[in-house]
């Protein structure tokens, strides 16, 4: 890794998605470089949902194209893009409500091996895979829910299954992780958890900070260090709250009525006449 | 522990159960409980549908009949090996499921629910305009498969390799429900969103639960053929698909043994009813009623409850 050079992790060149007259996508040129905290902002039904939607491959474009680490990966579907490198969260919380955080996480390592397609993936019971059980227990502390690894998704706060959902993503070690609003309906201090947690995704350099758990601190660094956490993690981060996009942000795109208007340093959009007028007007 | 010893010691009884009957000369009733055997296990491969894939599928009869038909011709071909002709019947359900699976996956709830209808009518008309496969008059095994070296033509013989192919079904499922795959298909009945957001190929992994239970269909199709010594329509028909729905819903959905409850109680009912009025169907009725009312979660639920 030692050079500093940018390099485009993700282009999207004239990409546009409509649903019936109305074209929430309607020709969205954006690059992401790897390693940048992106903010994407703009006002309610701008189409940052849709955006994510077509970057994940929960929807297919009507046109233009999506190059991911090279690679067209316009028409892949969604596995095919977590396999990549590609992972989303949920404006609206997606967890599996019924089974413990623990087993919530470690269907997402289970995911990611791709090894629950081995020969054994059929007979063996997962239970006694306990590496991936360890791993996934790791993914928890480093939200901050190692405490509550043994309850049930359901059962647990709103801001606990925000943090859920992250280290879920996290377990999937995505090259490009999309939040679509991850903290939206939090109270303060989970917003601050939560901020904190993105702002810990950014340029992390050396071995990952990880939270005393019950197994040896030797083997917990090693299954985390790479991946996610080698100062590579890319983010797309949709956010409403604009103290926190400028907290973190690296660069910012606006969007409005299917359009990026802007796109840039924190600072030039800010100064922006036109993103004044069309959005940020009262708020700064 | 102790519920291992409990399933043991059933096993053993159900075992036990053809010897009693011949010491009290009720020889009639071996045939009846290898029937109860055969339906408990189509009904656990639509409970594995249902139930842990989370997929409402009403047309299982098609597996359950190809079975059957499988068996009967090929027996009219001249193959009467079991150890050939049940796995090819076998093959011959699990491969109509992969072809109805792939097109019916596409679609979801209801319209799940009517496809795999069609598919499962589609089929039961195509076989009654087969000449060769006897019309609407089914068609008849000349005699019981040879499973060399047992003598499947010894009703109780026939029972205890139904017995052992259920309980052998009953612990592969059971071991697949808790492996990997199966956890993936828990998460998927859960969420199957967040399921697709951490990369898993969410259609592959419904078919493949598609194939295993209409395989399982198949196998007692075959084995509903021998006990029958024919293939028949009415196996194929609708309605046969409703019942066993009606038998994974009174047994209960998603329970290791909501099949096998099921179908022992729906039939048993009926046997049962049968002999002291005309109209069973309606007091079956009533009791599906019952228990859908007082006890969602089918007999096993009410099993789990009392403990
Ligand atoms: N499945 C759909 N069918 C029809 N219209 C849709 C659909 N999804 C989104 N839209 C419309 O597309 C536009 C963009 O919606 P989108 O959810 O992407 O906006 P958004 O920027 O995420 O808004 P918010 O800030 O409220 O989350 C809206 O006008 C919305 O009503
Ligand atoms: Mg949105």
């Amino acid at each position: 890794m030692g050079t500093t050079e940018v390099t485009a992790l993700l282009e999207i060149a004239g990409l546009k998605r409509h649903f019936g007259g109305l074209w929430a996508t309607n020709g969205v040129d954006l690059t992401l470089e790897a390693g940048e905290i992106h903010a994407l902002i703009g006002p309610n039904g701008a189409g940052k949902t849709t955006l994510i939607h077509l970057i994940s491959g929960a929807l297919l474009p009507d046109a233009g194209t999506l190059h991911f680490a090279g690679a067209d990966i316009t028409r892949c579907n969604m596995h095919e893009r977590v396999a990549r490198g590609i992972t989303r969260s949920y404006q609206i919380t997606q967890i599996f409500p019924q089974l413990s955080l623990l087993e919530n996480v470690r269907l997402a390592v289970q995911a990611r091996r791709r090894d629950w397609g081995s020969s054994l993936r059929f007979w063996r019971p997962a239970s006694a895979d306990v590496q991936m059980i360890a791993e996934a227990g790791d993914w928890l502390g480093r939200v901050g829910l190692a405490a509550a690894a043994g309850q049930l998704a359901g059962d647990v706060s709103h801001g606990e299954r925000r943090a859920l959902e992250l280290a879920m993503a996290l377990a999937t070690r995505p090259r490009l992780l999309l939040l679509d609003e991850p903290l939206a309906g939090m109270g303060p201090e989970e917003a601050e958890h939560m901020t904190r947690l993105i702002a810990g995704l950014r340029k992390h350099a050396g071995p990952p900070q990880v939270f005393p758990g019950p197994q040896g601190g030797e083997r917990r660094a090693a299954t985390l260090s790479g991946g996610a956490f080698n100062g590579e993690q890319t983010v797309l981060l949709v956010e409403h709250d604009m103290d926190i996009v400028f907290r973190l942000a690296d660069r910012i795109s606006v969007l409005v009525a299917g359009r990026i208007i802007a796109s840039g340093a924190p600072a030039a959009v800010r100064e922006n006449q036109e993103v004044r007028r069309a959005y940020l007007g009262d708020e700064l | 522990m102790n519920q291992r010893h409990a399933e043991i010691g059933l096993l053993l009884a159900a075992a036990a159960l053809p010897l009693v009957l011949q010491s009290f000369g009720e020889d009639y009733y071996i045939g009846f409980a290898t029937r109860l055997l055969i339906f408990a296990l189509a009904a656990t491969g639509l409970n594995f549908i249902v139930g842990y894939g989370g997929m409402v599928a009403f047309g299982h009869a098609a597996f359950f009949g190809i079975g059957a038909y499988a068996v009967a011709l090929l027996m009219a071909a001249g193959l009467f090996s079991a150890w050939l002709a049940w796995p090819l019947a076998v093959g011959a359900a699990a491969l109509a499921a992969l072809l109805i699976g792939a097109v019916s996956l596409r679609t979801r709830g209801v319209y799940f629910i009517m496809i795999t209808l069609a598919f499962a009518q589609m089929i039961y008309y195509s076989v009654i305009s087969l000449k060769f496969a006897g019309g609407d008059d089914g068609l008849p095994l000349a005699r019981r498969s040879t499973l060399a070296p047992l003598d499947l033509a010894n009703d109780a013989t026939l029972y205890w390799v139904t017995l052992a192919l259920l309980a052998a079904c009953l612990f592969a499922l059971q071991r697949l429900a808790a492996s990997r795959y199966g956890s993936a298909l828990a998460g998927l009945r859960q969420n199957e969103t967040r399921m697709e957001a951490i990369g898993y190929p969410v259609r592959h992994i419904k078919l493949v639960c598609f194939v295993v239970g209409a395989a399982v269909a198949g196998l007692a199709g075959a084995l509903l053929a021998n006990q029958n010594g024919m293939a028949s329509p009415s196996q194929l028909y609708w309605t046969q698909s409703g019942m066993l729905l009606v038998m994974v819903i009174l047994g209960g959905v998603g329970r290791r043994y909501g099949g096998v409850l099921g179908a022992i109680a729906l039939l048993g009912l009926e046997e049962v009813l049968g002999r002291v009025t005309e109209h069973s169907h309606f007091y079956v009725g009533l009791a599906l009623l019952a228990v859908v009312l007082f006890a969602p979660h089918g007999l096993a639920g009410l099993w789990a409850r009392q403990k």
